[in-house]
């Protein structure tokens, strides 16, 4: 899974049946620190999530799937967690 | 997933059998801002997309599930036309 801020909401009318009543959110993958890192990602909201909050997000499909709950899903990524704290102690 | 537009389509007729039917669009991968990000690549429609739509692109195997039964041999599938996206306060 990676860290990452959710930054905003895709509307969209037209689109595969398994994304009907599913939430899509902007998220910006970030380092621990919370620095942005790489491109803004699409993802199915699990958790109910909101912007601006710091997310867990699974970059794989079989269990993007199943976070959402739907046979067949063409998914590739889906919050799991909404981030209260992260303690990192390096070296 | 990720934010892309369609700038184009592709026409192969010599092909895996299985992309019998498919249509094959050009898409720019987008950052949330709508600039371009990365190299223009080649995805299936299973939405009904085209050129100058806004569409919201799966990568993976999943890019094969709308097609299911039939193994579609893809890595990138279009599966949402975007009406619209709206950035919060960061």
């Amino acid at each position: 899974m990676i860290l990452a801020r959710v930054v905003g909401q895709v509307v969209s009318t037209m689109k595969r049946p398994q994304f009907e009543g599913a939430k899509l959110l902007l998220v910006q993958p970030e380092t621990p620190g919370g620095e942005a890192r790489g491109n803004t990602l699409l993802a199915v909201d699990s958790v109910g999530a909101g912007v601006s909050e710091r997310v867990i997000v699974v970059l794989e499909g079989r269990a993007a799937g199943e976070a959402l709950g739907r046979r067949l899903a063409p998914v590739d990524a889906a919050i799991v967690g909404i981030v209260d704290d992260i303690d990192v102690q390096e070296d | 997933m990720q934010l892309g537009r369609v700038i184009g389509d592709v026409v192969a007729t010599r092909k895996d059998p299985c992309y019998e039917g498919v249509k094959l669009l050009v898409v720019q991968p987008l950052t949330a801002d709508g600039a371009a990000a990365g190299r223009p690549l080649v995805a299936v429609d299973s939405v009904g997309a085209g050129v100058g739509e806004h569409v919201f692109f799966v990568r993976g195997k999943e890019a094969s599930f709308p097609f299911h039964p039939v193994e579609v041999p893809a890595d990138a599938g279009i599966v949402g036309i975007v009406d619209h996206w709206t950035l919060g306060e960061r």
